[in-house]
């Protein structure tokens, strides 16, 4: 099987090790993967933040870089709940017929990593293994527009010496939410205390995700706070064997 | 100024300060925030055990939904079938194009009925048009009738929640209240008490004032019925006990049907207080004689409703039935409470709402105050995207930025500008992050994490660390490793 990556632009300048972790993990499961040089922002930040026509140019350019890929990849729940919840709306309101067409053809072939996984590939033990209390953050994006439901637990019940560790109010946000960490810096503070509170007291030593965007947040609370947990991409523990490691890249 | 006046709520969108300053000495007061986070959690159980319980939950909501959306559609329609119905049983019909006619249409009719005092079951809709106070300034004395209102109006505060106005207050903080308003030194804090002391004071208002004010939770249109719903039986006083009744209502509350209450009951209840069924629904329809009261008028209030409905995504808004799911289950109000939005509506249907009454010209802070979770659309039983009309009105607040030459100048907009031309080529975007990687380390510690970022940059380091940009993006390490392969 062929697989397009597509590393959004945060991924690829702040968390590159997730990425490389998808390439590993997928190669490993025998997929073929392209990556496209030119690719840098699925639009998201802008969209959020009230910036339509900027945002419509990042959602065309995907268009265009993707149009013939026969399957997309992208390690980031948010930036999938982006295509999929909002390219629609940008596009009737701003795109052209060709436009629209071709984004239909496409959406289709667009998965979140767990959702690769599970619903195209049809593993869930991916032969990982990853001795460490884990706890599973699952992103306001990846439960409420996603609907991954329990795709994260199912692979990560398959990774060898991996324990879970439940997470209390799991569905509520930890505050990042894009400008929204910026513009109302306060408040989002006080959500990522409640939810770091929640998040240590799991006893985990890692706390995962599907979105580096939400891990970013509480990892920066974790260090300045010099919490007995860091955060890790579910893709980087997926990659994990025992003949290969994760090494932290710190 | 005096303390008290200095911590008074603004709940006036024209005067309050936007959301993130109005938020920082909520965040300050632990009292607060404990107050609201239990009563919140007491709500929430409750609301998802009910729920749970119903197993078409999800086809209640679209069909909630979808009753919302016909009268909407066609609420000209309706809205005309409720006046001459509600006529033809005995009540006047008047229509107020915005909040300052309500007002004046109101005190007419209490002028005319020489009232100075009036009685009130809970209405938020005439907190929007800030009624009490100009009643008090027009010489006539209101007493608010819902134990909570009257814990508000006792204690000179303001509500912070559309359907447990003073969620924000808790159980020895009403005795203090009540003890000092009532005059009351040996009140105790037992609930059972503390509602005897509203009682005995309530009363003597419920058997001396003949005139009252309310609202409506719904207008029927095929029989000029109107509902409304509570928990304390003091809307059933008012209804039964005074002579005249004036009913305040946005054109937006009818119902088409009588039948439409079947699901509207159902989906209000569970989610506004988590019962099967709230305690008391009252419904009448205009005058029986020798029963209740013998004058009735409904002031029907548009102010901005109309030019809502007008829009294509922000009509939605105007299906809310005032349940308050959306703001229990907000984890930005969790934090704050309802004080921080500056408008009688908080939470997430109050920071879409809030701004459109204000015609985009006030409150534009609000439709940035969420972290676009989801979790109100998710809740909602009327099936309001609420992050949809957010992010709707976000970009209304930028094309007002974009218009002003001064947005340039501040480090968000040109943010956005700046980034948006790197992402539109890749060449571009490569340059920005090697850029970035170079002034990143200025601030990099020696430990590989920025721990202080100067201006938008501050905002996040305040409470957070940030790792170092990496030396090897994705993009330039996979470029190697096909170079190496080749």
């Amino acid at each position: 099987m062929r697989a397009s990556l597509f590393i959004t632009c945060y991924n690829d300048t702040l968390f590159p090790e997730t990425g490389r972790a998808v390439v590993s993990l997928l190669e490993r499961l025998g997929v073929t993967l392209d990556f496209h040089p030119s690719q840098t922002c699925c639009g998201q930040m802008h969209a959020n933040t009230g910036f339509r026509g900027e945002a419509f140019s990042q959602a065309k350019r995907f268009v265009r870089l993707y149009r013939d890929a026969e399957t997309i990849v992208v390690p980031s729940s948010s930036c999938v709940a982006m295509i999929r919840d909002q390219y629609p709306g940008l596009f009737d309101e701003l795109g052209n017929d060709t436009l629209r067409r071709e984004f239909s053809a496409l959406l289709p072939r667009v998965y979140e990593l767990s959702e690769f996984l599970i619903d195209r590939l049809g593993v869930e033990d991916v032969g990982a293994t990853f001795p460490h209390r884990v706890t599973y953050h699952a992103s306001c994006h990846g439960v409420r527009a996603l609907h991954l439901g329990d795709r994260p637990y199912r692979l990560l019940s398959k990774v060898r010496s991996l324990t879970q560790a439940p997470l209390a109010n799991v569905d509520r946000c930890c505050g990042f939410g894009g400008t929204f960490s910026i513009k109302n810096a306060e408040v989002s503070s006080a959500m990522l205390a409640a939810k770091l509170q929640d998040v240590v007291a799991t006893g985990a030593e890692y706390c995962t995700a599907l979105d580096n965007s939400c891990l970013m947040h509480l990892g920066g609370a974790m260090h300045r706070q010099y919490a007995s947990i860091r955060t890790i991409h579910l893709a980087e523990i997926l990659a994990s064997t025992e003949a290969s490691p994760w090494e932290a890249t710190e | 100024m005096s303390p008290s006046a200095a911590n008074h709520p603004v709940l006036d969108p024209l005067l309050a300060p936007p959301f993130p300053q109005a938020a920082l000495p909520l965040l300050r007061n632990p009292q607060l925030r404990t107050n609201v986070a239990h009563a919140i959690d007491v709500i929430q159980a409750k609301r998802s055990r009910l729920v749970k319980e119903k197993s078409d939950w999800q086809e209640l909501r679209d069909a909630a939904s979808a009753i919302r959306t016909e009268a909407l559609a066609n609420l000209d329609h309706y809205l005309e079938q409720f006046e001459e119905r509600c006529t033809r049983a005995g009540g006047t019909v008047h229509w107020a194009a915005d909040a300052a006619e309500a007002r004046q249409i109101i005190l007419e009719l209490l002028r005319k009925e020489m009232a100075s005092e009036v009685i009130k079951i809970k209405t938020m809709t005439s907190a929007e048009i800030q009624l009490n106070p100009f009643l008090q300034a027009a010489g006539i004395d209101v007493f608010e009738t819902d134990l909570a209102e009257i814990i508000l109006q006792l204690g000179d505060d303001e509500p912070s929640h559309i359907v447990v106005p003073a969620l924000h207050v808790n159980r020895s903080q009403v005795r203090e209240i009540f003890a000092r308003r009532m005059g009351l030194e040996n009140l105790s804090d037992d609930p059972q008490a503390l509602t005897a002391a509203a009682r005995t004071y309530l009363r003597q208002k419920f058997l001396n004032i003949p005139t009252a004010v309310g609202g409506a939770n719904f207008l029927i249109a095929e029989t000029g019925s109107v509902a409304v719903v509570e928990s304390e039986g003091n809307g059933r006083m008012c209804l039964t006990l005074p002579r005249t009744m004036i009913t305040l209502a946005g054109i937006e509350k009818v119902l088409p049907r009588f039948q439409d209450l079947e699901v509207m009951l159902q989906v209000l209840a569970r989610s506004a207080t988590g019962e099967r069924m709230n305690p008391y629904t009252s419904l009448w329809t205009g005058v029986t004689p020798g029963d209740g009261p013998q004058s009735f008028h409904v002031v029907l209030l548009d102010d901005q409703r109309s030019s809502i409905l007008s829009r294509p995504v922000e009509r939605q808004t105007l299906k809310c039935i005032r349940c308050a799911a959306c703001i229990n289950t907000c984890p930005v109000y969790r934090q704050t409470g309802g004080h921080a939005y500056g408008s009688v509506y908080p939470g997430p249907i109050g920071a879409i709402l809030t701004p459109q009454l204000m015609r985009m010209h006030h409150a534009q802070s609000l439709p940035f105050a969420s972290s676009l979770c989801g979790a109100c659309y998710e809740v909602c039983p009327v099936k309001i995207n609420i992050p949809e009309v957010l992010i709707e009105l976000r970009s209304q607040v930028v094309d007002q930025e974009r218009r002003q030459f001064a947005s340039i100048f501040d480090p968000m907009f040109l943010g956005m500008k700046i980034a948006n031309l790197l992402f539109q080529k890749a060449w571009r975007f490569h340059l920005g992050q090697r850029l970035a990687r170079i002034g990143a380390r200025l601030f990099t510690r020696k430990d590989g994490w920025i721990h202080s970022l100067p201006s938008l940059g501050a905002k996040w380091t305040q409470t957070r660390d940030l790792r170092a940009l990496p030396n090897q993006t994705f993009h330039e390490w996979w470029a190697a490793r096909t170079k190496e392969a080749r």
